[in-house]
């Protein structure tokens, strides 16, 4: 076991999955020589060519669209956004080609878009975002947002083996903050070339066969399923649920407010589309109330979504209102006294979940 | 190179040189026509009747006019489906445009793909879609090739190398660019193909993924239908260049201008711009000068189109034009073709029959088939 960061966790799984599947390829601006501009895919070019790590202009449509095309044909295309701010430059794309394709005409559409979100870094306005609420509406996506070093490497894996198109949202905030145990990189053998006997493309009834998933197993030796959450912290009193760098903030404020009598249960939803209902409803069954806690602007939120199935179908469980702490609906500002009180954060939460306790 | 061209000695000769030095350079591959259009202007039909010269066997040509002659009739049998309230949705015609689909999607090879626009219903004949898998689209049966799911020309089969398009238009240019790519990563001796219309040329996804399809040189051809209307919007109002073929420059890639109603010349430059492609020679953007002679779709009368253009292009009709070409030079007779019109109206009838005999989706199939598993 070596010990990473989130970030080297991504690049290792990237890694690993472009040695071990001749499927799997490099779209991105500044991904190749360069090595993208958090290194994430640094030394890629020279191990897997430039055949499969491929720097495209600045067309996020095109990016995507190629990657469409390319995965209809059984390759497993990874997208890199330079920051995820600019996949709103290939909204097209992804909700009207990518997303509904399997629905409308069997065709599977393998593909990962990858990229830096979150804010709390003061990148502004267009280096911050977090938008998975515009993509958690359309059919036929899923949407992961790790929160910790072991999921940034099961969760991309997982979502390059899965038969369908993931949004990958890797926090910037946790790149280098965060650091874990991970299993080392695989010895590096000769690379898989690109053209063993392809299978021929297949009509939209044996479209499944091409591209059978392999499960992935975690650090910890468990499989790694995109729509299961994890249960990151057991509680008694109040049921937190959140995702990505929040995750952090919800683990400090239930120690912060354990010295305080408040026993905190902390659910990591891992991936926020599909949403992992069971599990959402398991611990507000247990504590009885319940706060949602995502760095989204709040209004047309994941967190409203979640949300709206407590209320919906756990109500009679509740011994209070659902509470949403995230950001306000304003555009992620620059400097770091507004940024501050723009984020979410432990004092914020710890304020909000005394306020929750009390009913 | 081109086992066909269009026997044009000038025409052959650019489109080789084409191939040696490249790009940028905008080719006619018929003489300039002595009706100079404005700036903007919808196309305006060839000067001359006669078609381009083939390399095509009579027997190649004979199977073009029963792609064409198909197109036409079963959109004619889908209109009457449509006035009898058969059909579901809108209904899309690409009557007086046969030539350009079918010319274009017959320079394919098995293995190449196509990523076909709602217009090219005849590049989908080609590729073997049978009628009573449109006829079942267009009327949401639940034996259609979508189960229901979706409408019209919009479905895809990769087995038959099509792509299902989407109704934004640019943004098969991109898919197809990716199709390109993959094909030529797994080392499959594949071309990818696909269409635009003259307003489609002013999407943002069209410039993205030509000049995406430029710098990574990978083998797609795309073909620009100048048809002279975007719905109700004239080619004055999309752009102020008169040939899209011109565009090419831009990307560095090879332009052409064919007439897009001379199934022989359509051919021609496909298969040059294709060969071109297979040989490592990157993208074409091809302009085919044509005419919609219907609406945008069946509900539109077309009346801001003038009269008198339609008149000038239906002395032009590609299928019309095509029968006095395999008449004059002594490919068919008459009666020949009318049988090849019988049979095809007779495959109509049993197509439609086997359509309007298949039942409606399940309802729960709506709920089905959003993930791939």
């Amino acid at each position: 076991m070596s010990v990473v960061t989130y970030l080297e966790a991504i690049r290792q799984a990237l890694w690993e999955e472009m040695e071990s599947d001749p499927r799997v390829f490099l779209l991105g601006q500044d991904v190749g020589t360069y090595g993208g501009p958090f290194r994430v895919t640094a030394g890629m070019l020279d191990r897997f060519g430039p055949e499969r790590v491929i720097d495209t202009p600045i067309s996020e449509s095109a990016m995507v669209g190629a990657a469409i095309g390319a995965a209809m044909l059984g390759m497993r295309p990874v997208v890199e956004m330079q920051f995820i701010d600019f996949i709103s430059c290939a909204f097209n794309q992804i909700i009207n080609f990518a997303g509904p394709n399997h629905y409308r005409w069997g065709q599977q559409v393998p593909l990962v878009i990858r990229g830096p979100a979150g804010g709390n870094v003061h990148g502004s306005a267009f280096h911050s975002q977090n938008p998975e609420s515009y993509f958690q509406h359309t059919p036929g996506l899923k949407i992961v947002a790790p929160a910790t070093v072991a999921d940034a490497y099961g969760l991309l894996k997982a979502a390059i083996r899965d038969p369908n198109p993931v949004l990958y949202f890797e926090h910037k905030y946790l790149y280098r903050r965060i650091k874990a145990e991970l299993p080392p990189t695989r010895p590096a053998g000769a690379v898989q070339p690109v053209r063993p006997d392809w299978p021929e493309p297949q009509g939209p009834e044996g479209a499944e066969s091409v591209a059978g998933a392999a499960a992935v197993t975690g650090s910890d030796g468990e499989p790694v399923i995109l729509g299961k959450a994890r249960l990151a912290r057991a509680g008694r009193d109040l049921s937190v649920i959140t995702y990505g760098a929040m995750l952090h903030v919800a683990m400090e404020a239930a120690e912060r407010l354990a010295a305080e009598g408040i026993d905190l249960e902390v659910l990591d939803l891992r991936t926020v589309k599909p949403l992992d209902e069971e599990a959402i409803l398991a611990t507000v069954r247990k504590t009885n109330r319940v706060l949602v806690l995502t760095e989204e602007q709040l209004s047309g939120s994941v967190a409203g979504e979640v949300a709206a199935r407590i209320a919906e179908r756990g109500f009679a469980w509740l011994d209070g209102p659902v509470h949403r702490l995230c950001c306000p609906d304003t555009p992620v500002p620059y400097s770091p006294t507004l940024e501050e009180a723009y984020l979410p954060n432990v004092d914020k939460l710890a304020a909000r979940v005394r306020e929750l306790a009390s009913y | 190179m081109a086992k066909s061209s269009t026997g044009k000695g000038n025409a052959r000769r650019s489109a080789r040189a084409h191939a040696a030095t490249g790009a940028g350079k905008v080719t006619a591959t018929r003489p300039r026509r002595s009706r100079q259009a404005a700036a903007g202007a919808p196309p305006e039909p060839a000067p001359s009747d006669r078609l381009a010269s083939t390399e095509l066997t009579a027997g190649q040509q004979l199977e073009l006019y029963r792609f064409m002659k198909l197109n036409r009739m079963l959109e004619e049998r889908l209109g009457n489906l449509y006035r009898q309230g058969k059909v579901v949705g809108g209904l899309y015609s690409s009557r007086g445009q046969e030539a350009t689909s079918v010319g274009s999607a017959y320079a394919l090879a098995p293995q190449d793909f196509m990523g076909p626009l709602i217009r090219n219903l005849g590049s989908m004949l080609v590729r073997g879609v049978k009628p009573r898998e449109v006829m079942m689209q267009y009327m949401a049966k639940g034996g259609s090739p979508t189960g229901g799911k979706d409408g019209n020309t919009h479905f895809g089969d990769l087995s038959r190398g099509l792509v299902a398009p989407i109704s934004m238009l640019g943004a098969l240019i991109p898919v197809m660019a990716g199709v390109a790519l993959a094909g030529r990563m797994q080392g499959r001796d594949l071309v990818a193909l696909t269409y635009i219309g003259d307003g489609g040329t002013s999407t943002g996804d069209f410039h993205e993924g030509l000049n995406l399809a430029a710098v990574l040189g990978v083998p797609l051809v795309v073909i620009a239908e100048h048809n002279g209307y975007a719905y109700s919007t004239p080619t004055s109002r999309q752009m102020r260049i008169q040939d899209i073929a011109a565009r090419a420059a831009a990307y560095g890639i090879p332009g052409e201008i064919v007439d897009g109603n001379d199934v022989l010349a359509v051919h021609a430059v496909t298969q040059r711009a294709v060969e071109r492609a297979r040989a490592g020679g990157g993208p074409t953007l091809i302009e085919s000068k044509t005419f919609r002679m219907k609406g945008h779709a069946e509900h539109d009368d077309a009346g801001y189109v003038p009269p008198e253009l339609f008149e000038r292009w239906r002395q032009r009709d590609p299928i019309e034009r095509f029968e006095r070409h395999l008449l004059a030079g002594g490919l068919a007779t008459a009666e020949e073709l009318a049988r090849v019109a019988a049979v095809i109206d007779a495959e109509l009838v049993a197509e439609m029959d086997f359509a309007l005999a298949s039942p409606m989706p399940p309802p729960e199939r709506a709920f089905a088939g959003v993930y791939a598993t």
